[in-house]
C-alpha cells in the first residue's frame, strides 16, 4: 500500500513537472495540460467548431492516450469492454466539457491555475468540489450506468488508433486542418517534445490510476485520501515551480486565459465535478481508461469534442478578462447562452441521476 | 457474493461499502474485473480491518474478504 502511494506522489510530481515544463516550451500560461481544453482544440483543428483562436491538433492528448495503452498493454490491464450507457455517457461527456470551458478548463488545468496563483481556480475548486457531493448524493442512492462486457478488441483501441491517424496526417499535411495563427491554439510546445512528455504522463497516469474527481470524491466517499495524494502533489511541485520561475501572479483579476466571472467559474465547475462523479472519472481519467480498453470511456471522449463543438458554436465558453485601452479591466465570463446552457446542464445531469438511481432498485 | 464485474470506480468499492454498513460480514467475496478495482477494494477493505486474499479467475479477481 505504501508503494501504492508513493506512484501516486511520484506521478502527481511528473505532471507538475511536466506542466510546468511544456508553458515553458510554448504552451499558453497556466494550461501544461488542460484535457477539455486540448480536446476543444483538437475539435476545432478537425472543423467542428470553427473559433480561429482555439485550433491545433494537441500532441499532449495524443501522447497521453498511447502512453496509457503502452502501460495498460505492458501490465496487462488492457481489456476491451463497453456496454454501459454508452449514449448516457456521450451527453454526460458534452455537459461536462459545457462545463469545463465555461470556467476556462478542465479540472487539472484548475489544479495548474491554482498553483499559478489564480484565485478564481480557488473559487472553481469550491464548485467542484460541491459537484462531487451533489454525484455522491446519488451514488449512494444508487446511482449506476450499470456494467460493461467484454467485447472484441477492437473496440477498445478505437482511440488510440483514431488519434494516432489524425497525429500522423498532421505530421505529413499540416494544411488539412484548421490550426489557429493566433490566440491560445497557435502557443505551444514543440510538437514532438509535448508528444514525448506526455506520453511519460500518460503512462504514469494509468500506472497510478491519477484521477482529479476521484481525489476528493473518495474522500467524501471512504475518507480514502489516497487519490488525493496526486492532486496534492500536482498543485505542490506547480507552486513550487511557478514561484521559482516567476510564473506565481496572484489574484483574481486578469488572470492568463480565465476571467473573474465568481458566479460562473463556481456553476460551471459544479458541472464538472458532478458530470465526472457520474462518469467514474475527470476527463483525464476518461482519456486513460479509454486507452486501457473502456469503449465507454471512448464514447465519453467524442461526447466532449461533441461539447467543445457545441460550446464554441453556440457561444457558450466563457471569454478571458482583458485590459482595455484606457488601461482598466473588462471582466470576462458568460454570455446569455452560456448562462442558459450551465442551467440546461444541470436540468441534465439531475434528470440522468435521478433516472439512473431509480434503475438500480428494478 | 457481490458482482462487481464490468463496473468502473468507485461502483465496486461503493457496493462494498454498503454491505459492510448493511450487515458488516465476516467473511465476503467480491468478483471485480479490473486491477483497479482489485487495488481500490482492498485498500477500502483493509482500512475497515479485514484481510483480502485476491484470487485470479481467468480474466477477472475473486476477492476474499475476512476478519
Amino acid at each position: 500500500m505504501k508503494k501504492e502511494r508513493w506512484i501516486v506522489v511520484i506521478a502527481g510530481i511528473a505532471v507538475g513537472i511536466a506542466a510546468l515544463l511544456l508553458q515553458k516550451l510554448g504552451n499558453p500560461a497556466n494550461m501544461g495540460f488542460c484535457i477539455a481544453c486540448f480536446e476543444r482544440d483538437i475539435a476545432g483543428a478537425l472543423g467542428l467548431h470553427s473559433a480561429a483562436k482555439v485550433q491545433y491538433i494537441r500532441p499532449e492528448i495524443v501522447g497521453i492516450v498511447l502512453g496509457a495503452f503502452g502501460m495498460s498493454v505492458a501490465r496487462k490491464e488492457f481489456r476491451s469492454m463497453a456496454g454501459s450507457s454508452p449514449a448516457i455517457r456521450f451527453v454526460l461527456g458534452a455537459v461536462v466539457m459545457i462545463g469545463a470551458l465555461v470556467f476556462l478548463g478542465c479540472p487539472l488545468r484548475m489544479v495548474l491555475r491554482l498553483g499559478g496563483g489564480d484565485l478564481n481556480a480557488l473559487t472553481a475548486l469550491v464548485g467542484f468540489a460541491i459537484g462531487v457531493a451533489l454525484g455522491i448524493v446519488f451514488l449512494k442512492k444508487g446511482f449506476t450506468l450499470r456494467r460493461s462486457y467484454d467485447t472484441p478488441k477492437a473496440e477498445g483501441t478505437v482511440l488510440p488508433l483514431v488519434l494516432t491517424g489524425i497525429f500522423i496526417l498532421f505530421l505529413a499535411v499540416p494544411a488539412v486542418f484548421r490550426l489557429s495563427t493566433e490566440g491560445p491554439g497557435s502557443k505551444h510546445a514543440p510538437v514532438l517534445i509535448a508528444l514525448v512528455i506526455a506520453i511519460v504522463v500518460g503512462a504514469l497516469a494509468q500506472r497510478a490510476r491519477l484521477c482529479m474527481v476521484g481525489g476528493i470524491r473518495d474522500m467524501m466517499l471512504f475518507r480514502d485520501a489516497h487519490l488525493l495524494w496526486g492532486f496534492v502533489a500536482i498543485l505542490a511541485t506547480v507552486l513550487v515551480g511557478n514561484l521559482a520561475l516567476g510564473g506565481f501572479k496572484l489574484g483574481f483579476a486578469a488572470q492568463p486565459i480565465a476571467h473573474s466571472s465568481h458566479l460562473w467559474n463556481l456553476l460551471g465547475m459544479v458541472l464538472v465535478g458532478w458530470g465526472s462523479v457520474l462518469l467514474g472519472g475527470c476527463p483525464l481519467r476518461q482519456l486513460v481508461l479509454a486507452a486501457s480498453g473502456s469503449g465507454d470511456a471512448t464514447v465519453t471522449v467524442f461526447g466532449m469534442m461533441a461539447g467543445a463543438a457545441l460550446a464554441h458554436n453556440f457561444s457558450l465558453a466563457g471569454g478571458a478578462d482583458s485590459v482595455n485601452e484606457a488601461g482598466a479591466l473588462v471582466v470576462g465570463g458568460i454570455g446569455t447562452n452560456g448562462k442558459v446552457a450551465v442551467l440546461i446542464g444541470f436540468a441534465v445531469l439531475l434528470v440522468i441521476s435521478l433516472v439512473h438511481s431509480r434503475l438500480k432498485e428494478e | 457474493m457481490i458482482d462487481a464485474r464490468g463496473l468502473l470506480c468507485p461502483m465496486p468499492v461503493v457496493m462494498v461499502q454498503k454491505e459492510v454498513k448493511k450487515s458488516a460480514p465476516a467473511a465476503l467475496e467480491v468478483l471485480v474485473d479490473n486491477r483497479c478495482a482489485v487495488d481500490n477494494v482492498s485498500r477500502f477493505a483493509t482500512n475497515q480491518g479485514y484481510a483480502v486474499q485476491v484470487e485470479e479467475q481467468g480474466a477477472d479477481f475473486l476477492l476474499k474478504l475476512s476478519k
